[in-house]
């Protein structure tokens, strides 16, 4: 198994680096990521514009790291929201069983039953196109699996010594759920939802590429890719450069979450 | 047999009218007056007021759900804003653009990558093994819109082989139609062969664990007996899920593909119509999609007995 402790290392490293990028970001830029310079469209990759600038002059690289920071607000933000939501209905539904578990698996299925980026386009159509928009959107079609997944586990455990232990000293639900079941359902969950960021990464590019995620002139790598496609034969880097991004911070969160199933759980390996 | 069968369609019902009162409300929710909006700034409040009765708002929400789904139930799904084109016909020959792409990719796909996933988990932490997981990994991790301009950069623009944009339909014309199918097909392939090789991969190196496959290998049947006979059989199961859920989801879901290409697909479609508005069409979309996918895994599941008859007994 040690070579997918390997993969696990590379992918923690890429996602570092892609913090850090992000935080030197908060400091320090080279240029100011709005600022329009008509003597400078379109300029290859220099000394000047490290990574070359876009048609309206605006550096690259800059472009880049600010955009670092709209994905990882999106993808931690969806991340925030759907961790909470899965583990309280799948937890509860898995706890109590009966008629709030068929009912509770019921409203999940549905969710299910649309696929995702219909359901995001759904929601932005219905709410207007923007950031957090495309986080609720997206949100709502990343909570199901959650859910399924912190059911099948407080299963396994819910009739286990020690949670009828904990029932007979007379813990309430909430401090079962809380104290015994959600720690021993944390690993598989936190692999999920580390493998999640990869699509979630990968939805939040898809829809700015379509002009219904963020909006320009926001910095925002899928909506940065859709307005390099014009100058595809005169300027690659514009479409290439942020694609590799995108390649890169979602192959990172793929090699992290495989990583930390081998060592949280052994199980699935 | 049959009370699976009525089993899975009694299921799908719930779904199906929880998935259209959705489809109806998401609509709604809109904020501000739909016609107000359709009619833009220039509308007299007159104007406004007779909008809303033509598109049946000045009743209670029920009622209006009813009038809807009734026309929805007889074909009926209105008439575009934008050009008072007729949804149904306009959704039904936008959805076969985007099915042909799909289902040849899905096919595509699955022929390579289950073959791979099985050998993957046969050589379990071989050189063969990391290279396949490898590859698969990186693969799911592209995002499919920078894939497919990139494909089309070097096919296209470079080597000048395939078309770059359009579309013709294989109807009209065998070859050219194909021509211009090449390159979304090949994008799509790409990305989900990575997701169907490690589901696949995963699904075998569960069942190899197995006590019947040590007991085959004690019996001295070849591998390859072993590997396709005894275990591809067992572990099949949840790949054949996921190929169908890749297959639904990718049916509305193409949208992305279908605007690198510029393929008059379902898709594009509802990404125009939000663009422009354009709420009956929208919704039309919105709900021919949901119920594709409610068919396509209906459809899954009641195969599902072929590859698994314990499913049945259940």
């Amino acid at each position: 198994m040690k070579h997918f402790t390997l993969n696990g290392l590379i992918g923690g490293v890429l996602v570092a680096i892609l913090l850090t990028v992000a935080a030197i970001g908060l400091i320090w830029t080279p240029y100011d990521p709005m600022k329009l310079s008509f003597t400078a469209r379109l300029a290859a990759p220099s000394a000047a514009h490290w990574l070359g600038t876009d048609e309206f002059g605006r550096d690259v690289y800059t472009r880049l790291v600010y955009g670092a920071r709209t994905t990882l607000y999106i993808s931690i933000l969806v991340t925030i929201i759907v961790a909470p939501i899965g583990f309280l209905i799948g937890a509860t539904a898995g706890y109590l069983g009966g008629w709030v578990d068929i009912v509770l698996m019921r409203i999940t299925d549905i969710f299910l039953s649309f696929p995702s980026l219909v359901l995001a386009l759904a929601f932005s159509a219905s709410l207007g196109p923007g950031i957090e928009n495309a986080v609720i959107a997206i949100a709502l079609t990343v909570w199901p699996p959650i859910a399924r997944l912190a059911r099948a586990e407080t299963l396994t455990f819910r009739n286990a010594d020690f949670v009828v232990a904990a029932e007979l000293q007379g813990a309430g639900m909430i401090r079962i759920l809380v104290r015994h079941i959600v720690p021993l359902c944390a690993p598989s969950v936190v692999v999920r939802l580390t493998l999640n960021m990869s699509s979630i990464i990968l939805t939040a590019a898809g829809l700015g590429f379509l002009g219904l995620g963020a909006q320009p002139p926001m910095p925002e790598w899928g909506a940065m890719a859709a307005s390099g496609r014009q100058y595809l034969l005169d300027a690659w880097w514009l479409t290439t450069i942020p694609g590799v991004a995108i390649l890169t911070v979602s192959l990172a969160f793929n090699l992290l979450g495989d990583g930390l199933r081998d060592i949280l759980d052994p199980r699935n390996a | 047999m049959i009370r699976f069968i009525l089993n899975r369609l009694l299921m799908a019902l719930p779904t199906v009218l929880i998935v259209s009162i959705t489809v109806f409300a998401l609509i709604r929710f809109i904020p501000g007056d739909p016609a107000a909006l359709m009619l833009g700034d220039m509308a007299t409040p007159e104007q406004i007021a007779e909008m809303r009765t033509e598109l049946g708002l000045d009743k209670s929400m029920p009622e209006q759900f009813l009038v809807w789904s009734g026309n929805v139930l007889t074909g009926d799904f209105g008439r575009s804003i934008v050009n008072d084109e007729e949804i149904l016909p306009l959704v039904v020959s936008r959805f076969m653009v985007s099915a042909e792409i799909v289902i040849i990719a899905v096919i595509l796909a699955s022929l390579i990558a289950v073959p791979a996933g099985v050998i993957a988990a046969w050589r379990q932490n071989s050189i063969t093994d990391l290279a396949l997981v490898g590859t698969a990994t990186v693969l799911l991790s592209i995002p499919t819109f920078w894939l497919g301009l990139l494909l089309l950069l070097f096919f296209g623009l470079k080597l000048g082989w395939l078309p770059v944009l359009g579309y013709v339909s294989i109807s009209d014309n065998l070859v050219g139609g194909l021509l211009y199918l090449v390159l979304p097909i090949m994008t799509l392939v790409i990305h989900e062969a990575g997701v169907l090789i490690r589901m696949a991969r995963a699904s075998t190196l569960e069942v190899l664990r197995l006590d019947y496959i040590t007991h085959a290998r004690a019996k001295g049947l070849s591998e390859s007996a072993v590997l396709w006979k005894h275990a591809f059989k067992n572990a099949f199961g949840p790949t054949w899920t996921m190929i169908g859920l890749i297959l639904g989801n990718l049916l509305g879901g193409i949208a992305v593909i279908e605007t690198v290409f510029t393929i008059p697909g379902l898709g594009r479609l509802m990404v125009d119509s939000i663009f422009q508005r354009d709420y009956p069409v929208i919704q039309g979309c919105l709900l021919f999609v949901a119920l594709s996918y409610v068919v396509v895994n209906l459809i899954v599941d009641l195969l599902y007995p072929l590859f698994d008859p314990r499913v049945v007994a259940e």
